[in-house]
């Protein structure tokens, strides 16, 4: 099987380290990922700002570059969530303007394949345990794309519960929104900041050292208020904790 | 719609208030939370939620298919039961019907049960502008009448007020509208009620007009139907001689039987009961019991046009149970009045901007007013995709594009003060097209780390006020992965950063 990794521009640009951390990670399990260069963005922040028709060169593009590949994977709920739901609708939507079936077909194939990290491993490899070791107490986010559009339930957390020295405490009101919402942050930063905080608040109601999830952008806000209000909790995509082994240098 | 709130600012301003206002957060974090919890478990009840949802979500699509089919059999079976339909195209038409009909009977009040329609076309404005005086008689939109206040929630309209809030009102209006608060009054909810009842007591008795809206109206029979928590509304609907019904042309549902899907999930979605306290139907009039003139009101004001949009006239499947307000982290933040209509939450950001256009302030930032989070889609019962439809109407916004307006085809362009989003969507769009651009971007920005400021100026302001940028790392994943042959090469194979 030919499995890509789809980054996505955020952790590409911002977060490498996740990005070293599923191929380090996948490859402790067997597989040998590659990574088309030609790749960017799946265009979420075009189609939810409004910008459709911008969005579809960028799909095109995506779905041209994984065409030979027989799986792709992605650490983003919200990116894997953009190409199986939204990518689809693409095609329907240029279908009903009297476009024809060109974008459908095009789309199609790389909706069938794409799947989140915690979803391919679970999925698709068959492993909860994927032999991590991380002596920290942690407190897990499920993001909302992770949530209510991939319906991934609790896969990232028997993932997380089969992981050595990992102490997993539950996060209240784990089922609420974050606030970051791409561009909504910036458009309505003020109920944005009050969502968060209110996240941020339960979560170190929680005692816990890290804030997991899967997903880079909803830590990129939440760890953004972490910083600005002081505190010595720690966002951490959920791939560098099942990266983690016991020779790692202690985070 | 008429009740377009002129100079209404833009959601993320009219949010501000609520946001500071520690009170109002407090009270609208408590009732929502109470409500979500108990409809969640009043759903659970039922293992064929997912086949009512559906089935209702069937029905309404079909329905609103062959809207005018319906309608027209509607006006048949109200007629043939002594009814009189009137349709109204739009606010002022709905206004000007009421208030001659209101006339006609020579009455210069009237009481009214809870009811959007009228709320939306600014009917008690209207009256009151020829005179005549329209005395609210469900509880909290009594409440929000005495207070001068705007509801803030379509089934707990004063849910932004606390019980002492509460008190406070009736004991300082009551007096003004009819029979006084009692002497000593507490901010008991017995005593609350009590004094509610004995002051709209004496107006139901006294009220020769009766105004309400409906929940459903059947097409087979002419039944109008209304659900209802306190007996308020049946009152209204009976005693009167004459009564009024102002209707969204949305809400007729072909048959009898079409209403036990949605006597099931309405009552579960909006208060968590499992039956609603009074279900009142009533069909044309009868010599022996109730009002001796009926008359049906058929509202459009924007809902036809509604209609054209494939991905929007979803919206119109809403039968108002408000489950969305409650689990909306948005609505519970921001609070109603925000939103700048009668309609507030996420079925207000896709009603308003669909039934008034996007031309104001406020209905062009509504579309906005969400983080697509999908807590509404997953609780409504008739399985509207608000998301999906919030970025369709992002769309209208930024692109423009086909609509109708006033049932004509229009191209509508994109609103103003969008320029540089939309410069900045297209640059994004160009470097999303080229992976080298986007490379060289990505080095730039990393080469020049050091530099980056704390707190940005210019649009980037609204991300740090609050909120600490992140630490642009020394590589991107893919220099990284080109430098290493995706970690086979020995450099920095391994290699893990701490961040911050
Ligand atoms: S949109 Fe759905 S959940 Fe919201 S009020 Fe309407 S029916 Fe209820």
């Amino acid at each position: 099987m030919r499995v890509a990794l789809f980054l996505t521009c955020v952790n590409d640009t911002l977060y490498p380290g996740t990005g070293r951390a599923v191929v380090k990670l996948l490859a402790g399990l067997g597989v040998d990922v590659d990574f088309p260069l030609g790749q960017t963005c799946c265009g979420q922040p075009q189609y939810n700002t409004g910008y459709r028709r911008g969005t579809e060169p960028i799909a095109r593009r995506l779905a041209e570059v994984f065409r030979d590949h027989d799986a792709v994977v992605t650490p983003s709920g919200s990116c894997a969530a953009m190409v199986r739901e939204m990518y689809p609708r693409l095609g329907e939507r240029a279908r009903a303007e009297g476009r024809g079936d060109a974008l459908a077909t095009a789309l199609a194939p790389l909706a069938d394949k794409t799947y989140e990290l915690t979803e391919f491993l679970v999925d698709v490899l068959g492993v909860t345990d994927v032999g991590a070791w991380y002596p920290h107490t942690v407190t897990y986010h499920p993001t909302c794309h992770g949530l209510r559009s991939l319906r991934l339930g609790d896969r990232p957390l028997r993932l997380l519960r089969a992981v050595r020295g990992l102490e997993l405490v539950e996060l209240p009101g784990a089922e609420e929104c974050c606030g970051f919402g791409g561009t909504f942050a910036v458009k309505n930063p003020g109920v944005s900041v009050a969502m968060g905080t209110d996240k941020v608040r339960s979560a170190e109601g929680t005692g816990a050292e890290v804030l997991c999830a899967a997903d880079n952008s909803c830590l990129l806000h939440l760890g953004g208020l972490l910083g600005r209000q002081g505190s010595r909790m720690r966002p951490v995509h959920i791939a560098e904790i099942l990266a983690s082994t016991r020779e790692e240098v202690r985070r | 719609m008429s009740a377009t709130p002129l100079g209404m600012p833009a959601f993320p301003d009219a949010a501000r208030d609520a946001l500071r206002d520690t009170t109002l957060r407090g009270n609208l974090r408590h009732a929502t939370h109470t409500i979500r919890d108990k409809r969640a478990r009043a759903v659970a009840e039922l293992s064929d939620w997912a086949r009512l949802r559906e089935a209702g979500k069937q029905i309404k699509d079909h329905t609103l298919r062959h809207l005018d089919h319906y309608l027209l059999r509607l006006e048949e079976s109200v007629t043939a039961a002594g009814g009189t339909v009137h349709w109204a195209a739009d606010a002022a038409d709905a206004n000007r019907i009421v208030t001659a009909l209101v006339k006609a009977t020579g009455e210069r009040e009237v009481v009214k049960v809870k009811s959007m329609a009228t709320q939306e076309i600014g009917l008690n404005e209207a009256l009151a502008a020829e005179g005549i005086r329209a005395y609210e008689t469900d509880l909290a939109e009594l409440i929000v009448q005495l207070a001068d206040d705007r509801p803030s929630h379509i089934l707990v309209p004063a849910i932004h007020l606390n019980r002492a809030e509460i008190r406070d009102v009736l004991v300082s209006a009551m007096g003004d509208w009819g029979r006084p608060a009692p002497d000593g009054l507490t901010d008991a909810p017995a005593e609350l009620a009590e004094a509610a009842r004995l002051h709209l007591r004496e107006k139901f008795l006294r009220a020769k007009v009766g105004v309400s809206g409906a929940n459903f109206m059947v097409a087979e029979t002419g039944t109008m139907v209304v659900v209802e928590s306190e007996g308020n509304g049946r009152m209204c609907l009976t005693l009167p001689e004459t009564l009024i019904s102002v209707v969204g042309i949305e809400k007729v549902v072909p048959a009898w039987r079409d209403l036990e899907v949605f006597l099931q999930t309405l009552p579960r979605s909006s208060t968590a009961e499992r039956m609603n306290p009074y279900t009142s139907m009533w069909t044309g009039v009868t010599d022996t019991d109730g009002p001796s003139a009926f008359h049906l009101v058929l509202l459009d004001n924007g809902r036809t046009d509604t209609l054209a949009d494939e991905v929007g006239r979803q919206a119109l499947r809403c039968i108002r149970c408000s489950a969305c307000l409650n689990v909306c982290p948005v609505y519970e933040r921001a609070g109603g009045h925000a939103y700048g209509s009668v309609y507030p939450g996420p079925i207000g950001a896709i009603l308003s901007p669909q039934l008034r256009g996007t031309g104001s302030a406020v209905d062009a930032s509504l579309p906005y007013a969400s983080s697509l989070c999908g807590a509404c889609y997953d609780v409504c019962p008739v399985a509207i995709d608000i998301p999906e439809v919030l970025v369709r109407l992002r769309e209208r916004v930024v692109e423009g594009g086909p609509a109708v307006r006033r049932g004509t085809r229009v191209v509508l362009r994109p609103a103003r003060g969008h320029a540089a989003q939309r410069a900045a969507m297209r640059a994004a769009g160009w470097v999303f097209t080229r992976p080298t651009a986007l490379a060289a971007g990505q080095r730039l920005l990393s080469r020049t780390r050091r530099l980056h400021p704390r707190r940005l100026p210019g649009p980037g302001r609204a991300w740090s006020a609050d909120r600490d940028l992140p630490e642009v790392p020394e590589e991107s994943f893919r220099d990284w992965w080109r430098r290493t042959s995706g970690g086979r090469d020995s450099a920095g194979g391994s290699g893990r950063e701490e961040r911050s």
